[in-house]
């Protein structure tokens, strides 16, 4: 789950590292009583679930509060990467001597949680990682002893020289660590790290990623999720405890499992097509799931045909089958359905189907091959 | 023959008695898995239908069955524990297929279990099969035929498609093996692999990735440099978009985007037979066994 960088600074915050003030506004007036409160040239920052914010026009200097209405105003029209900005930050600008990056995310290979530590801040770290790799030291935590000082201090020698700033690093990335572990993160982010003129150590920026399996057992971190900062058809999967995922094509597809739902997308492909989205429906799914998948599929006016896949193990095929029919009575469909399912209690599955006009293949590749003529109108496959 | 487990594992249950767990209890027990106890705390004492006993805690379970394995159905917010507890007991071979688990709660359990010389399959994974001699977790027992194929796999319903298409092209396997697809799982492909290449059943190997990641990479240079035996390749998410299951961060740790293209040629390069849909691998086994 993405959280804003207000609500990351403010998790930061509470672990003592060093955050500039700043108020979220979502009207350009209450970023303008926001600007006048501070009584200086401010920043105006827009709070959305994407990366390259300052390159969209998403942040944006203020030198006075009736400016910061005007640019509130712009930068809550926008959309960035096709989401919509609700909110801003509104922050006093800060003079910046040195811009560093640190950051912690959890990693695969080493099966630890990964600092990386760069002095070269304020941009990309990807660029950094590209361009310059040198400038990218790295260390894995012990999961049993968390980041030790000295270990915090190696990493902060390579970000400065001056012993007070680098013990003020140190304590950041401790307390980054500790932010991090304490609340379900798979990553936390400072970018920039930034020393003032008068040689302090600020977090200007904040980011943070929770590991969604956390929230469970974190109601506090759960509540910050903002569901007008995601995709409406992405929010109304996860409701329905479905993974989805809008893509470009016009098969339309319902499968278990992610894995083979990305191999049922390929042999669209494959065949000539292009699928109109990724869907996983889990294991272990009733009747309901397959209502509210074909709703969300349903919605998308480039579906041509849609194509279930069926394999089932923990689900049981005859599920899926009440399933589609239940679903196509409430919404008879204006598309043509292809269905394939093998598996447990496959035989009632296939009854249930033909009680109702239905009929089922076996074969994943003639499933796949019969929609995607459908979808092109012959053209392909 | 056939890798990690045989007809003579003797099994534990942890969340027998739960929705999922008593469902494939009765499952394994029917395909003809030793099952020997389970374990759900409170119940102690009792018997799950009648006839495999139930323990309080794993320690004790491993006294009274000289359990050798366990499987976890066990809620994701106490699997972690589930498996800590299995390894502490003794048990040598700990299959995880709860879905859901915390991944850093994983990064407690790896050196955990690592340190008390348990192997760990999954979390977040279909578990294995040897056909006809013993099953655990959750593949459908009927969909195998015993035979000389080990199978290897992140996916769940993904692999159940393979071992469909090779069961009715009358290609049979040695042991199928759900490693999961979670960002940090106990075991991997190379540990699948080796095993394979070890085994004197096994005649060649299919291997199958996802996007994300370079477990696949890695398990290609094992295979140019360390196996004899045939090795056969497919990647799921060649049209996957970019950067949506994997931050970039992750990418410039591993300093690889992970994408299906790179793993394809990975697999290539290291001589493995790549097929393009789920069905092509028949044929490649086919020609490899030639």
């Amino acid at each position: 789950m993405n959280i804003h960088e207000y609500q990351a600074k403010e998790i930061f915050r509470k672990y003592g590292i060093p955050i500039p003030p700043g108020e979220v506004a979502t009207t350009a007036e209450e970023a303008e009583t926001i600007a006048r409160r501070f009584g200086t040239t401010v920043v105006v920052k827009a709070q959305v679930h994407a990366g390259g914010r300052g390159k969209a026009g998403g942040v944006k200097l203020a030198r006075t509060s009736e400016e910061a209405k005007t640019i509130a105003a712009q930068i809550l029209k926008l959309r960035i990467k096709g989401l919509p900005v609700e909110k801003v930050l509104v922050t006093p600008a800060a003079d910046i001597a040195s811009e560093a990056y640190v950051g912690i995310i959890v990693d695969r290979a080493s099966k630890r949680a990964v600092f990386m530590a760069s002095p070269a801040g304020g941009i990309d770290i990807e660029e950094v990682a590209a361009k310059t790799p040198e400038k990218i030291l790295r260390h894995a935590v012990d999961p049993r002893y968390g980041l030790q000082s000295f270990e915090a201090m190696q990493l902060a020698f390579f970000l400065y020289s001056d012993m007070r700033q680098v013990r003020a690093a140190a304590n950041i990335l401790q307390q980054l660590y500790k932010a991090f572990s304490e609340n379900g993160g798979s990553l936390a982010e400072i970018n920039p790290l930034v020393t003032t003129p008068a040689g302090e150590i600020v977090a200007l920026d904040a980011k943070m990623v929770i590991d969604d399996n956390e929230l469970d057992r974190r109601p506090d971190i759960a509540a910050l999720r903002d569901e007008s900062a995601e995709d409406p058809r992405e929010v109304e999967a996860r409701k329905a405890s479905l993974t989805f995922i809008k893509l470009d094509g016009n098969v339309g597809c319902v499968v278990n499992g992610a894995g083979l739902a990305m191999a049922t997308m390929d042999l669209v492909k494959y065949y000539g097509g292009a699928p109109a989205n990724f869907l996983d429906i889990g294991g272990s799914s009733n009747p309901e799931k397959v209502v509210a998948a074909l709703q969300i599929i349903t919605r998308d006016p480039n579906v041509k045909t849609i194509l279930f896949n069926i394999f089932g193990g923990i689900t049981r095929t005859d599920d899926v089958a009440n399933g589609i029919v239940t679903a196509l009575k409430q919404n008879p469909l204006k598309v043509p359905l292809v269905i394939r399912l093998t598996g447990t209690n496959e035989e009632i599955a296939v009854d249930i189907l033909k009680e109702n006009g239905l009929s089922a293949m076996t074969d994943m590749d003639e499933a796949v091959k019969k929609a995607v003529a459908l979808a092109t109108g012959g053209k392909a496959a | 023959m056939s890798v990690f487990i045989d007809k003579t594992t003797r099994l534990l249950i942890q969340g027998i008695t739960g929705r999922d767990g008593s469902f494939h209890a009765r499952q394994m027990i029917q395909y003809g898995t030793q099952v020997v106890g389970g374990v759900t705390p409170g119940k102690g004492g009792q018997k799950f239908d009648d006839d495999v006993p139930i323990f309080n805690t794993v320690a004790e379970a491993v006294n009274k069955t000289g359990a050798n394995a366990t499987v976890i159905y066990v809620p994701p917010m106490f699997a972690a524990d589930a498996m800590m507890e299995a390894a502490d007991a003794g048990i040598a071979f700990i299959v995880a297929i709860t879905e859901g688990v915390p991944v850093l709660d994983m990064t407690r359990v790896y050196p955990f279990v690592k340190d008390r010389g348990s192997r760990l399959l999954g979390p977040n994974c279909p578990g294995l099969i040897s056909p006809g001699a013993s099953n655990i977790g959750i593949i459908p027992g009927r969909i195998c035929t015993p035979g000389p194929v080990g199978l290897v796999s992140r996916s769940g319903t993904l692999t159940y498609e393979v071992v469909y298409q090779m069961t009715r092209a009358n290609i049979g396997q040695t042991t199928c093996v759900g490693i999961g697809g979670d960002p940090i799982n106990g075991t991997n492909f190379i540990d699948c692999l080796d095993a394979f290449e070890k085994d004197p059943a096994t005649k060649a190997v299919v291997m199958i990735g996802e996007i994300g990641g370079t477990d696949e990479q890695e398990a290609a240079r094992f295979v140019r440099e360390k196996m004899k035996k045939p090795v056969v390749g497919f990647i799921a998410g060649q049209t996957a978009p970019p950067g949506r299951r994997m931050g970039h961060a992750g990418a410039i740790i591993s300093g690889s985007a992970g994408t299906a293209g790179e793993k394809m040629q990975a697999f290539e390069e290291a001589g493995v037979g790549v097929a393009k849909r789920p069905v092509d691998v028949v044929e490649l086994l086919k020609r490899a066994m030639r």
